[in-house]
């Protein structure tokens, strides 16, 4: 019995030291992801990536947290708040409400939050323009589809989502004005993000119906999408992340969200104390958004539409090319 | 049982035999542990600090047993009818909806009104779509796991539906509504321990878990000390013999099941007038269902489904503690801890039943002579 107590205590002891040796390392950032999981190929290994960046680049290591269901935002910003994180960076759009509640509370702590405008004086908000990014998608797919008709697949149905849709159309239709447009969403609760299977379904229906390619503004529920596309040998433009391997040659292209920029900028900052609060926005000028170009769909993207691109792309940063916008696209709070 | 006649005294019926089932299941988490790379023992007490180390954890620990608590009471009250009530998780979330109305409806003009109100809105809905399910078990016959387990699909379909709709935050996109208005929040356990003088960290633990103890009291005061407890006692051991007595059946089980989701629909109170101040879809999270294993645990008494429940809280916060300190052991391990505490202690209560028993014979013959 005596013996058991003292290998509880030393294992109390052994386990709280990695606690306080994290501590001791003078800067402590966090990352906080979104449903979905890590791993997810998309939006939250976007960030994943860029923590793992600042991490290499500085040797400062950062804790992450995966939560499973909304309730638990709250508490996992609340209890690295407690802990004394030196910036918190949380991603993804439903953190918005949290990240309010939790900043008020504990004003001395920073928070960075990607995908919501927090108006607080210890809050960092990251937004992307998504629709830009997607105009130069749905350019590729204009130029590329066959049947002329797309599809367009999206997570929850929520205005951040639409602002996705609005860009990708508007980038069909500045180089095609004959296609037709199936959309679907996926859900309307958190859950959206993280379902795959239904995802899939979706996507197969529209392929059976004509579409050619799809995008899939899922999050990691896109994987699903680009699944049948291999399956009946047709395309999809992945999200947020470089999806170009995933299935390669049947990827078109992805979407990219540079997450990874923004976690790497809002740590960097905050370590070298030029982390500033307000309301930054990415768009092309800034490098938030683009579209991938690699090894895997280098063969589907032909000299032609490169220079078509770039020239859209001038002409969005020089203005002369307006992305229609939707209202709402971002919840501030 | 065993067909052994020596039956055990209360203490190492309701004590000795639980505590053994919960430590074969830590065993047997810890092989899982081990399995992953970890060492058990750090986890193990790594999970017991983060469930009742220090004040914070413990507040954690009983916000959690606040909501088993009522679960595992409405399990109980149908159990004790006769009636399988795995309708919680949508009869929790109606009572939501209800407490939600109530506090948006008088919140701004009369907060404290509006909380009582609240308390009594949770209830009401909880039992009304308990209703449904049981007015058609006891006239139609239709079995009640069936159509309760339905009701909850129906339940987050209407949740869902009103809160991408007419309850949802205005410029908001997640779906969740508006914040309650100010003063519409049941006071914190560290607040009132402050009015006594005394100082407590704070934590999600509020007033509901005493609503949840009370709860508890009234649920033992009705099965063991009042005529309609008897009656539903009777109805569930045997209906027939029940309708024999001249025990209206039908009325019995409307009765009881709706008492179930009053019940059930009261865990709102502590999840959202508690903490999170607000109704978001999905609230729930599965405590419906983990309130049957509670009761079991418990061995449908109201006692025991207290201490179940303070036993499933230590295992949540203690497992989410284990998922923020350790990133290779997630938060699905303490999943499997509750799921294995739930196969020892739920599933197969007698399985030492045997050796105690003889045990225990042995030094009591040994007694006698």
């Amino acid at each position: 019995m005596k013996k058991l107590v003292i290998r509880v205590v030393a294992a109390v002891v052994v386990c709280l030291a990695p606690a306080f040796s994290a501590f001791g390392q003078s800067f402590d950032p966090v990352l906080l992801y979104d449903i979905g999981g890590k791993f997810d190929k998309s939006f939250n290994e976007a960030a994943f990536r860029g923590a793992e960046r600042f991490s290499k680049d500085t040797g400062i290591s950062f804790r992450d947290f995966e939560p499973n269901s909304e309730t638990q935002y709250e508490q996992a910003l609340k209890r690295f708040a407690r802990r004394k994180a030196d910036v918190i960076v949380a991603v993804g759009v439903g953190y918005s409400v949290a990240v309010r509640n939790v900043a008020k509370r504990y004003p001395n702590i920073k928070f960075t939050v990607i995908d919501a405008v927090i108006d607080l004086p210890n809050v960092q908000s990251i937004t992307f323009k998504e629709n830009e990014g997607s105009f130069l998608v749905g350019m590729i797919a204009g130029l590329s589809t066959k049947s002329g008709k797309l599809g367009f697949i999206g997570g929850m149905d929520i205005p951040l989502i639409d602002r996705f849709k609005v860009g990708y159309k508007q980038g069909v239709a500045y180089v095609r004005d004959d296609v037709s447009f199936i959309e679907n969403y996926v859900g309307t609760t958190p859950a959206a993000w993280n379902d795959p299977i239904k995802a899939a379904e979706m996507a197969r229906s529209q392929y059976a119906r004509g579409v050619d390619i799809i995008f899939s503004a899922a999050g990691p529920s896109g994987l699903g999408v680009i699944n049948a596309a291999k399956d009946s040998g047709t395309l999809a433009i992945g999200v947020d992340s470089n999806q170009n391997h995933v299935q390669p040659g049947y990827v078109l292209t992805s979407m990219l969200k540079r997450v990874d920029l923004a976690v790497e900028q809002a740590m960097n900052s905050a370590k070298d104390g030029s982390w500033t609060s307000g309301h930054r926005v990415m768009g092309l000028p800034e490098g938030g958004v683009d579209y991938a170009l690699d090894e895997h769909n280098a063969a589907l993207i032909s000299d032609a539409m490169k220079a078509r691109l770039e020239d859209a792309r001038a002409k969005i940063i020089a203005g002369e090319i307006v992305v229609e916008d939707v209202d709402g696209g971002n919840s501030g709070h | 049982m065993s067909g052994s006649a020596t039956k055990l005294p209360g203490v190492l019926e309701s004590v000795l035999m639980p505590m053994l089932n919960i430590l074969v299941a830590l065993l047997a988490s810890g092989l899982v542990v081990l399995a992953l790379g970890e060492d058990p023992v750090v986890v193990l007490s790594l999970l017991i600090e983060g469930a009742f180390g220090y004040e914070e954890a413990i507040g954690y620990t009983f916000y959690y047993a606040t909501n088993f608590i009522f679960t595992g009471l409405a399990v109980s009250v149908a159990f004790h009818a006769g009636h399988f009530n795995i309708g919680g998780e949508g009869q929790a979330m109606l009572g939501g909806l209800g407490l939600t109305l109530a506090v948006f409806w008088l919140g701004s003009s009369a907060p404290v009104l509006s909380i009582i109100l609240a308390v009594f809105g949770a209830a009401l809905f909880g039992a009304a779509w308990a209703f449904i399910p049981a007015w058609l078990q006891a006239h139609r016959g239709s079995h009640v796991v069936i159509t309760t387990i339905m009701f909850n699909f129906i339940a987050s379909a209407l949740l869902a539906y009103l809160l991408v709709g007419p309850l949802q935050r205005p410029g908001g996109q997640m779906p969740e509504s508006s914040d309650f208005p100010d003063g519409t929040a049941l006071p914190q356990f560290h607040e009132l321990m402050e009015i006594l003088g005394i100082s407590f960290e704070q934590s999600p633990l509020n007033l509901s878990f005493l609503i949840a103890l009370l709860a508890a009291f009234g649920v033992w005061f009705l099965l063991a000390r009042t005529r309609f407890g008897y009656e539903m006692r009777v109805t569930g051991q045997n209906s027939d013999a029940a309708k024999f007595a001249g025990i209206s059946v039908p009325r019995v089980t409307v009765i009881a099941l709706m008492m179930s989701g009053a019940l059930a629909g009261m865990m709102g109170l502590n999840e959202l007038l508690g903490e999170q101040l607000r109704l978001i879809g999905n609230f729930t999270l599965g405590y419906g269902f983990v309130g049957i294993a509670v009761a079991f645990m418990g061995r449908n008494h109201p006692v025991g489904i207290v201490l179940a429940a303070i036993l499933f809280g230590a295992v949540y916060q203690g497992g989410a503690e284990i998922g923020f300190e350790i990133p290779k052991i997630t938060r699905d391990m303490s999943v499997v801890i509750q799921g294995l505490v739930i196969l020892f202690a739920g599933a197969m209560p007698h399985l030492f039943r045997r050796p105690v028993t003889a045990l225990y014979a042995r030094f009591a013959g040994k007694g006698n002579k």
